[in-house]
């Protein structure tokens, strides 16, 4: 477990986590949320947890996403909020 | 209700951090929650079971119970979007509209009339929008192989990273993907309605079964042991058999599960017009 | 002062768990958007699933595959070589019904859509008052 790239990731884990709350289309929040998806799983791999990490990468960086899209394409786009 | 928010969040923030001060340092081999009960899996696992993937191991044989009662409840996810979104929608729209494939005119259908004879026509709606070659060729190509490599996540569980979860998950994305390149309907088409729902309660119904079956064999419910009589082997090599069968089962219910929840979340449940 | 510094230094990613916990609980409660406070609980829940997984990890140990392949010699096997392997089992079926929760929610979202042509909290919550 080498620990300068954990921290990079998990600095950038928080970033990215933030940014997909903050974000004003709803679209580039579900990007965003893969994205957050798949730093999570290289976080698990660096500590040694292969099969919780190639179950993150297929079922929230690959199906969570398209869900995701597939609802915001279905209700409104744009958000206040 | 964002102050509300702010206050609860901090107050829960700084509860947890004062309770972590007592926790055991990162990465310590010492830590409680590596000395109780996981030498014992990790030293015993090649001898009971003979399954070199440790974890494989203990989430079918030493934990298979919950395993169970998780396929169950991704079932009834599956049922419960199929509940709020399908069920209650049968009428079909008044007007229909139909497409000729050569020339591009668009035909608009009453209900109740005859429809036109179906090789010149395709049915669209008012959300259509013409395909790319590119990515229905390139699509149509790839998803054999992930199939392929979906089911060999699936087998070889046993020794590498991988299972029934994972290998469910990645069939059911090879279906989501002929469904997002070309139409809705086209994989609805090779996957139909009530094959998915099918699927996903005889997955569930593997797992139970095989559980029943050893209880019927005379042995604790799944205690994979009592297939050694059935498949006519030793209980050790019975117990890696009994993992791949009930991997199998998971596998199947995971992957009719996600196409039923990507067919009824992308097309609202009118099965009309997906993403 | 040295203790203190050394007790920070020494469970960092602790810290950062609980910042990832606390972001998605704050989303989930104060956020207007349905969709935002959807994806408010999965931050929320992988945070959690990173936690319990980091407790797992052992200083210089490798993952939990036993490499001597089937029949063989089995030779000893030292507990202390791997990583622990059970916050993984428990984490893995974790993931999996956050992904089937996630798919109800979603249908819920679309739903309250059809019914209110709006996401946002405060426009809905007036329009049942209207009512």
């Amino acid at each position: 477990m080498v620990w300068p790239i954990d921290l990079a990731i998990l600095t950038l884990v928080v970033i990215v986590g933030i940014g997909a709350l903050m974000v004003k289309d709803l679209l580039g929040a579900a990007i965003l949320f893969g994205a957050y998806s798949f730093m999570m799983c290289l976080l698990w791999t660096i500590m040694g947890a292969v099969d919780v990490a190639f179950t993150e990468a297929s079922v929230g960086a690959g199906v969570s996403t398209v869900f995701f899209v597939g609802a915001v394409f279905r209700t409104s786009r744009r958000t206040k909020d | 209700m964002k102050v509300i928010g702010l206050i609860i969040a901090v107050l829960t923030g700084g509860l947890l951090i004062y309770a972590a001060g007592d926790f055991p340092a990162w990465s310590d081999p010492a830590s409680p929650a590596s000395t109780y009960l996981s030498p014992h899996f990790i030293e015993k696992t090649m001898e009971e079971t003979s399954v070199p993937n440790i974890v494989t191991a203990v989430l079918a044989d030493y934990r298979g119970f919950d395993t169970m009662f998780e396929t169950t409840v991704i079932f009834s996810a599956g049922v419960a979007c199929f509940l709020l979104l399908r069920a209650f929608r049968r009428k079909q729209p008044e007007a229909r509209h139909y497409r000729h494939v050569l020339t591009g005119v668009t035909v608009r259908i009453k209900e109740g009339t005859k429809l036109p004879p179906s090789e010149d026509f395709e049915r669209i709606d008012s959300l259509w929008t013409p395909h790319d070659l590119i990515i229905k060729t390139v699509c149509r190509l790839l998803i054999p192989f992930i199939q392929i490599f979906a089911l060999y996540v699936i087998a070889h569980g046993h020794h590498s990273p991988g299972g029934g979860f994972q290998g469910g998950v990645i069939l059911g994305a090879s279906i989501i993907v002929l469904a997002i390149s070309q139409d809705l309907r086209t994989a609805v088409k090779r996957m139909g309605e009530k094959l998915d729902a099918l699927l996903c309660a005889v997955g569930v119904l593997i797992y139970a079964g095989t559980g029943a079956l050893c209880l019927l064999l005379g042995l604790n419910f799944l205690d994979y042991s009592a297939l050694a009589s059935v498949l006519h082997v030793d209980p050790i090599t019975a117990r890696s058999h009994g993992i791949l069968i009930v991997e199998i089962g998971v596998g199947v219910a995971v992957m009719a599960t996600m196409i039923w929840i990507y067919n009824n979340v992308s097309s609202k449940g009118e099965y009309d017009q997906g993403l | 002062m040295g203790d203190i510094i050394q007790t920070i230094v020494a469970k960092y990613n602790f810290w950062i768990y609980i910042t990832l916990m606390m972001i998605g609980l704050y989303a989930m409660i104060a956020k207007n958007n349905l969709v935002k406070k959807i994806v408010g609980m999965n931050i929320f829940q992988t945070a959690i699933i990173l936690f319990y997984v980091s407790i797992g990890a052992k200083r210089g140990a490798t993952i939990p595959i036993l490499e001597h392949g089937h029949g063989g010699g089995h030779n000893v096997v030292h507990a202390i070589d791997y990583a622990n392997p059970l916050p993984h089992v428990l984490m893995l079926t974790a993931i999996v019904v956050a992904v089937a929760t996630l798919g109800v929610a979603l249908a819920l979202a679309i739903r309250v859509y059809d019914r209110y042509s709006t996401l946002e909290e405060d426009e809905i919550l007036s329009q049942i008052r209207e009512e």
